[in-house]
């Protein structure tokens, strides 16, 4: 039986592109927790005139397709905009990487995530960010899918962990499928605050479990 | 594929050694028939009398008679036999409580699952953070609805070994039966039934460089047990199917192949490999127990590093190890074992599992800590953690 990935993921593995932090960087997004087990923080260098990247770095705690795919997305966005950038998808990714074990998909969605999360992170530090848009159910719902759920490696939408969402007055409430006591509980917890406290107008964010 | 130069991997499956081969050959070619009765054709009764005595060897290795011991086709079968079996005899006459540890193995976790599926309860003993049972929790545990307390005897990740003859003796105390796996210590940490009240034990031949397929189980006489798989009366009437007589005396020559010198041996590679990296590899801490542990094993937690990472990259070294991190699994969930001492993900994630065996050679320890220590300081330069 062949090792599971390919042979250009092993190559990324072996020999990350891009890896660091950058001291003066203009951007960083960071994605995942030690919690949940992987994470990436991503680095960006902006030619404030014409919005294209020009120095990517990133940093990666995790198996070797969080590592691979850390590393082609540096690839990827590099001399991008940052409009060309946003456009990236996990499958481009995964496609660059000549394909990822089902069962690590996930990974690659991470380190998209992670590009993403520093190009908004660029965007609202540069007055880039249109208009705010106010948090609703579906924006929610749209960050609860950054969220892994490690039983199934799926994010927690996909994997139907979540239950109900309502956000009121500033206060977002999240119902899990799922007992107290797991040993998951914890983790997704934090990552879901994580997720959602930054935003503009949430002043609070609860999480609850079934049972 | 790499090529694997250093095997560190013991716990999960053993390179045959070549005599075990030589004894078990004759019973492929020449001693094929099955001993279907003692009044056969001289064949058969030649390959029957090859099965009693690798029988009667592995027995009085735990000081027992050779009618208490079971062949099976190795350790998930023995404990299936052990906790189902018992579950058999006595769910209708006794009670539905049985008591394990949360760090077994998966053959007793899941054939207790499996009876809680069925209306048994099972409790989960205490264990500390070092894996070791908390007896106070387990005496109080047992009712007398309990028909079977299963603890290991030593833990198949952190290696952490148990009290079994204070176990054994609450069990006997309290009046119920205890059935420890012993996979990962049978023979090299002496278990003499004759001392020790343990009425159950499962044993099996991968651990100690004998063949694949073939293990046992010890059922002190007069235990309440039936057998779970249906068939032929073989084993006592515990375990139908054809007799592997080759798998047998390959085991019972394993069995005898191991010896406390060796042994010795293997412990003084494991104390250097622990002593240095603990001592050298910033941010790394021990998981298990210091001093009850397996002579052979050794498990730390390496910080701010995700083991399947580590992992390969050992791989391309040429080192073999394990490791208890979520992304290595299949089913991406981090070890039962780390988690049930009371460790947290990222433990659990940098978790590494070193196991020696008899082809290990002493230069292997200083050649896999040089190759962990480059490992480790590439893949935290890596790491977003572990940078103030």
């Amino acid at each position: 039986m062949p090792l599971p990935y390919s042979a250009i993921v092993m190559e990324h593995f072996r020999n990350p592109r891009n890896v660091g932090r950058i001291e003066d960087a203009d951007a960083k997004g960071v994605e995942g927790s030690p919690a949940c087990g992987d994470m990436v923080a991503v680095y960006l260098k902006v030619d404030p005139e014409t919005h294209v990247i020009t120095d990517i770095k990133f940093e990666s705690y995790g198996c070797a397709s969080n590592i691979a795919t850390g590393s082609i997305i540096t690839e990827l966005a590099k001399g991008k905009t940052i409009e060309e950038a946003k456009k990236l998808t996990w499958k481009d990714a995964s496609e660059a990487l000549g394909g990822l074990p089902p069962i690590k998909v996930h990974c690659s969605v991470l380190a998209i995530d992670g590009l993403r999360a520093a190009i908004e992170n660029y965007e609202e530090k540069h007055g880039l960010v249109k208009e705010r848009k106010p948090t609703t159910v579906e924006l929610v719902k749209k960050r609860l899918k950054r969220v892994v759920n490690p039983v199934v490696g799926l994010d927690i939408v996909r994997s139907n962990l979540v239950k109900d969402v309502e956000v009121k007055d500033g206060v977002v409430r999240v119902v899990l499928d799922l007992p107290e006591d797991h040993q998951f509980a914890a983790a997704i917890r934090e990552d879901i605050v994580d997720k959602l406290e930054p935003r503009w107008d949430v002043k609070e964010v609860i999480v609850e479990f079934t049972e | 594929m790499f090529e694997t130069t250093v095997y560190l991997d013991n716990a999960a499956a053993t390179r045959l050694d070549e005599r075990v081969l030589e004894a078990m050959k004759p019973y492929f070619f020449d001693l094929y028939a099955v001993a279907t009765s003692q009044f056969g054709y001289s064949l058969g009764i030649e390959a029957r009398d090859a099965l009693d005595t690798a029988r009667q060897q592995i027995a009085a290795r735990l000081g027992a008679n050779p009618e208490e011991f079971v062949f099976t086709s190795g350790s998930t079968e023995s404990s299936n036999l052990a906790i189902k079996g018992v579950a058999l005899a006595l769910g209708e006459k006794k009670g539905r409580h049985i008591i394990i540890s949360p760090i077994e193995d998966f053959p007793v976790l899941h054939s207790a699952r499996a009876l809680e599926r069925r209306g048994f309860r099972v409790t989960t003993v205490r264990v500390d953070e070092t894996g070791r049972v908390d007896l106070d929790h387990l005496q109080e545990s047992i009712t007398d609805e309990t028909i079977l307390v299963s603890i290991q005897a030593a833990n198949q990740e952190i290696g952490t070994l148990q009290d079994v003859r204070a176990i054994a003796e609450i069990c006997k105390e309290k009046g119920t039966l205890f059935h420890t796996d012993a996979t990962h210590t049978f023979p090299r940490v002496p278990l003499d039934v004759r001392e020790v009240p343990v009425d159950l034990i499962t044993v099996s031949a991968h651990t100690i460089h004998g063949p694949k397929g073939i293990g046992g189980l010890y059922v002190r006489k007069g235990t309440p047990i039936r057998k779970w798989m249906d068939g032929g009366y073989q084993e006592f009437d515990l375990r139908p199917g054809v007799e592997n007589i080759p798998g047998a005396v390959g085991f019972a020559k394993a069995v005898e192949l191991i010896t406390p010198e060796e042994t010795a041996r293997l412990r003084a590679m494991r104390d250097r490999l622990l002593d240095r990296l603990l001592n050298e590899v910033p941010h790394t801490v021990l998981n298990g127990h210091p001093i009850h542990r397996l002579p052979h094993n050794a498990n730390v937690s390496f910080r701010f590093v995700e083991g399947e990472s580590l992992l390969l990259h050992l791989d391309m070294r040429g080192f073999a190890v394990s490791t208890g991190s979520a992304c290595f699994s299949r089913s991406l969930e981090a070890s039962h074992v780390i988690l049930g001492i009371g460790g947290n993900h990222e433990r659990a994630h940098g978790s590494v599992r070193f196991t020696f065996g008899r082809y290990n050679k002493e230069e292997d320890v200083d050649a896999v800590v040089e190759a962990i220590k480059e490992v480790v300081a590439e893949l935290r330069r890596i790491s977003p953690l572990g940078k103030e």
